[in-house]
């Protein structure tokens, strides 16, 4: 796959159809893969990585870059092309500066998973069918696929290009999948349940801020939870008053214009399972306002900028579920 | 759900209120003499989509036990569709909120007219009920924000 988009690159570069390249380099180690620019054929024959480890999307990215002069490529897989006709939808991206080309994506490793498996010392992944064998610096060891795969991946829902100037590799469906299974559950425990399950998870946050930063909704220039006023804008020793307004408030600037990409859930350096937090928006939506995928258009009017004078009213709450 | 049984406890209820219905049905009912508990405190708002989920975060973190957002009758809005935006705002935050464990009877959205004195009294008299049952708020509460 990797030596297929490099040469498409390349091919791209040299009769001129864009000037830059978004992919993606090796970091400090193997599974370390962060978006990069590259200008010239030599640059990508140097730094151009493409494996099991690059999960990252790079849709948030072409905000600047697509006001940058010259055309830029990017490589989407089919989860990124939700995100980034969101960014078009919202007038953040300029397509005409972007020459997409999609690829076709079967889930992505997630090294934090590996290591809680007690591998350390990775030096690189193989997949082979149900099976992931991690090469490290102690000899070979052999996993489960699904015990190495990234969350989002095993609940993946769609394998389909939204949006795309040319394909490298098929095209897929969308995925009837099972991503609303764990917030379901959590519905049908007691709110005492419900509040120590989100305490344990959300007491783990470090306010480091990287949910905010990588999520391609996230794109204000400037935030809320910036200003030094709000009195949340980072974290305080003893209270957890912070994590829960943080976490409420970030689902909801987000809410309705989530695509799931899952991004906020793999960057978070403590693991908490944030996209359970947007999955739920999207679950009431659904279930409230009609089956919405945000980014599966760019013409649609998002649930939250819109209404219905039939709209249930909001004590529904109040009568619905587990209390 | 924890019932408190302090029966001395006194909520504090912070109120959302619409400039162009609820916040005239206050003053109507003030001026009909009916009475409210003294624990709501009024907020006027321009209208109830005025209302950021993060003020009723943020009347929490400030000692809030309650909190009730009054707008104008769907359909009735001074400017059309504003209580429309609210309602559907309102019902994904609370269910949010319920979603997290907090004790769903802390927040409540209703619709008052300029023209309903008794109504508002009516529903503040119930909801500064509910939450004084619930007792105080603990589990959306900036510890540093406690009053000594």
């Amino acid at each position: 796959m990797q030596e297929a988009m490099i040469s498409k690159a390349k091919a791209l570069l040299a009769d001129g159809t864009v000037t830059r390249v978004i992919g993606w380099k090796r970091g400090e180690f193997v599974y370390d893969v962060t978006p990069a620019v590259f200008e010239s054929a030599q640059e990508l024959d140097e730094g151009f990585v493409y494996d099991d480890f690059t999960a990252a999307n790079v849709s948030k990215y072409l905000i600047k870059e697509s006001r940058k002069e010259g055309k830029i490529l990017c490589f989407l897989k089919p989860c990124d092309t939700y995100s980034f006709n969101q960014l078009i939808k919202e007038h953040r991206i300029i397509r005409e500066n972007v020459y997409i080309v999609g690829i076709p994506s079967d889930g992505k490793l997630d090294a934090e998973k590996i290591k809680s498996k007690g591998i350390t010392g990775i030096l690189s992944a193989q997949r082979d069918g149900d099976t992931v064998k991690v090469e490290t610096l102690y000899g070979i060891e052999t996993l489960p696929l699904a015990d190495a795969m990234l969350e989002k991946c095993l609940s993946c829902k769609s394998k389909k290009h939204v949006i795309y100037d040319e394909l490298i590799g098929e095209d897929g469906e969308v995925i009837d999948s099972d991503r609303f299974d764990m917030v379901e559950k959590l519905e049908n425990m007691t709110a005492e349940e419900r509040f120590e399950f989100w305490r344990s998870e959300l007491s783990k946050c470090i306010r480091c801020n990287a949910c905010r930063n990588v999520c391609p909704a996230c794109s204000c220039e400037k935030c809320v939870f910036d200003n030094p006023q709000s009195g949340v804008e980072n974290k305080a020793p003893a209270d957890s008053f912070e994590e829960n307004m943080f976490h409420i408030i970030r689902a909801f600037h987000v809410a309705g214009r989530c695509t799931d990409c899952g991004e906020c859930s793999r960057v978070c350096p403590q693991n908490i399972p944030l996209h359970l937090l947007n999955r739920k928006f999207i679950k009431d939506i659904n279930s409230l306002y009609g089956e919405y995928q945000a980014g599966e258009d760019t013409t649609s009017r998002s649930p939250l900028t819109n209404y219905d004078t039939e709209d249930c009213e909001p004590k529904i709450v109040h009568e619905r579920g587990v209390e | 759900m924890q019932v408190n049984d302090n029966k001395d406890f006194q909520p504090t209820i912070v109120a959302f209120c619409c400039n162009w219905c609820s916040y005239a049905g206050a003053d109507l009912s003030g001026t009909n003499r009916l009475n409210y508990p003294t624990n709501v405190k009024i907020i006027r708002v321009p209208c109830s989509c005025r209302v950021n989920p993060m003020f009723i975060l943020r009347a929490f973190q400030r000692g809030a036990d309650g909190v009730i957002i009054c707008g104008c009758h769907p359909g009735d809005c001074h400017y059309t569709s504003g209580n429309y935006y609210a309602r559907r705002r309102m019902t994904l935050l609370f269910s949010m909120l319920d979603y997290l464990g907090i004790e769903r009877d802390r927040t409540r959205v209703e619709w008052v007219s300029a023209a309903e004195g008794q109504k508002f009294a009516k529903t503040m008299n119930e909801f500064t009920e509910a939450v004084r049952k619930l007792g105080p708020n603990r589990r959306l509460e900036d510890l540093r924000c406690r009053k000594q």
